[in-house]
């Protein structure tokens, strides 16, 4: 928790900034992606998110935080959003809009969950459901980067066709590169499943993720009782809480 | 400022679900969201130690029972998290600062700011003056239960009057300075002080 990273958001005002929707990805049932052209987008690191807000015709607007799903070297920024119920921006970005749709953001926001290639040391990502976004840009960069950092993703979906960016996972994990994937599917398996199926818990983290000797800079990001459980058995392993970072959401993201 | 685009076919809970106690960019939530950086302490009640100091100087320590001991304080109050949620009348209990600087034998703040420190390394930085006439306490119980950790317990602050994150979670020393020493979020791209009502989100807000 002392560690902090360099400030990304400097004294400039955070301006906001019309995002044009470029194409819309779906990902699950309930996730979709949104390419976006945003002309005066300033980069951001793996990690970060923004603000968007939604204006409707009668002038009313709503405002929640998105993390961003693309590399910083991406050509487009992409947001992940899945549709909550009675979400009120979410089943928007993730029902009714399409390309051509417009609304604002601001951002990039937060310095301290972040990772760039440029930090030494293997990276364990932990992740339930959406949460998986800001490490899916981890990845993404990692992956451009052409970093050789040993990196493990322990991701837990309900089903596997609750798994967002499968085919992607897949792909980067088959590179050789030094990325290791492990899914874990905690209500419903597929015929002929032999991963894991149960919720993360401290043999899972154990044995999927580093030894605590090896130092890993781990980023835990999901729902509340997925983040604090994991978080918690990580430090009884003997990581220690500086290394451990936590992004949670739930509820308050609709 | 230029007229935000429409986004065509939003609209949202519209102006109707909109209080007036509900400041502009935030919405109401029932629940109550969890934010923390990093892992949630382990409460240690036997060890547990909270310091009032004016630097590094120290003006004073309560252990656990010492703190319950003192006159204790009731507020019901909203609070809003920069994360864009807001929870109306949520109810606390727990020592005022007013009370802790009586206790510590103090008719007034040693310095214009406080630096608060917290269990796990998480600081955060307040003007005094916010801190002082019944607007903040030291919260040791939510709903009429002691606070979970995962929401601070055993011990947060409370300033409901500024974004949630000034409201430090595992709190465990005011330290009262004589100039502004910027905390955690503070120091990541956060406003100086963060006024809900004035939008004071991010730095230059």
């Amino acid at each position: 928790m002392t560690e902090t990273e360099t400030p990304v958001v400097g004294a400039k005002h955070l301006q906001w900034m019309t995002a044009t929707v470029r194409e819309v990805i779906d990902e699950t049932p309930r996730v979709r992606t949104l390419v976006l052209d945003i002309p005066d987008w300033p980069g951001h690191k793996a990690g970060q998110h923004v603000d968007v807000r939604l204006t409707s015709d009668d002038g009313y607007q709503a405002q929640r935080s998105y993390s961003i799903a693309s590399a910083p070297d991406a050509p487009h920024v992409m947001l992940t959003v899945e549709r909550l119920p009675d979400g009120e921006v979410s089943s928007y970005l993730a029902g009714d809009l399409r390309a051509g749709d417009q609304f604002e953001l601001r951002g990039p926001i937060g310095g301290y969950f972040v990772w760039t290639s440029a930090l030494a040391g293997p990276v364990f990502l932990v992740g339930g459901g959406s949460g998986v976004v800001p490490l899916m840009a981890m990845l993404r960069h990692r992956a451009t980067a052409k970093s050789a950092v040993p990196a493990t993703l322990l991701y837990s979906s309900r089903s596997e066709a609750d798994i967002i960016y499968r085919d992607e996972l897949m792909h980067l994990a088959g590179q050789g590169d030094g990325f290791t994937l492990a899914h874990t599917l905690t209500r419903e398996q597929p015929a002929g499943w032999n991963g894991l199926k149960r919720r993360i818990d401290r043999d899972m983290l154990q044995t999927v993720g580093f030894a605590a000797d090896m130092q890993p800079r781990i980023f835990i990001c999901g729902p509340t009782p997925l983040v604090e459980a994991a978080a918690r058995d990580l430090r009884d392993l003997g990581h220690p809480p500086s290394l451990i970072k936590t992004e949670r959401f739930g509820p308050s993201g609709k | 400022m230029s007229t935000p685009p429409i986004s065509r076919g939003f609209h949202g809970r519209g102006p109707s679900g909109k209080s007036a106690r509900i400041p502009p960019g935030q919405h109401l939530v029932t629940d109550f969201p969890v934010l923390s950086a990093g892992p949630t302490p382990e409460p240690d009640l036997a060890n547990w130690r909270f310091t009032l100091s004016d630097g590094e100087s120290p003006l004073g320590e309560w252990t656990w029972e010492q703190f319950n001991a003192l006159p204790q304080t009731d507020l019901t109050v909203d609070i809003h998290c920069v994360t864009t949620w807001s929870k109306l009348d949520t109810t606390w209990r727990g020592v005022s600062i007013d009370t802790l600087l009586e206790a510590a034998g103090l008719s007034e703040p040693p310095g214009p700011f406080v630096l608060i420190d917290c269990e796990g390394g998480y600081t955060t930085n307040v003007p005094s003056e916010d801190l002082l006439d019944g607007k903040a306490m030291v919260a040791t119980q939510f709903d009429g239960e002691p606070l979970d950790p995962e929401h601070g317990g055993p011990a947060r602050l409370l300033v409901p009057h500024l974004y949630f994150w000034k409201s430090a979670k595992w709190v465990r020393r005011l330290q009262f300075l004589d100039s502004e020493i910027p905390g955690f979020w503070e120091e990541n791209g956060y406003h100086i002080y963060g006024d809900p009502w004035r939008e004071q989100r991010y730095d230059g807000d």
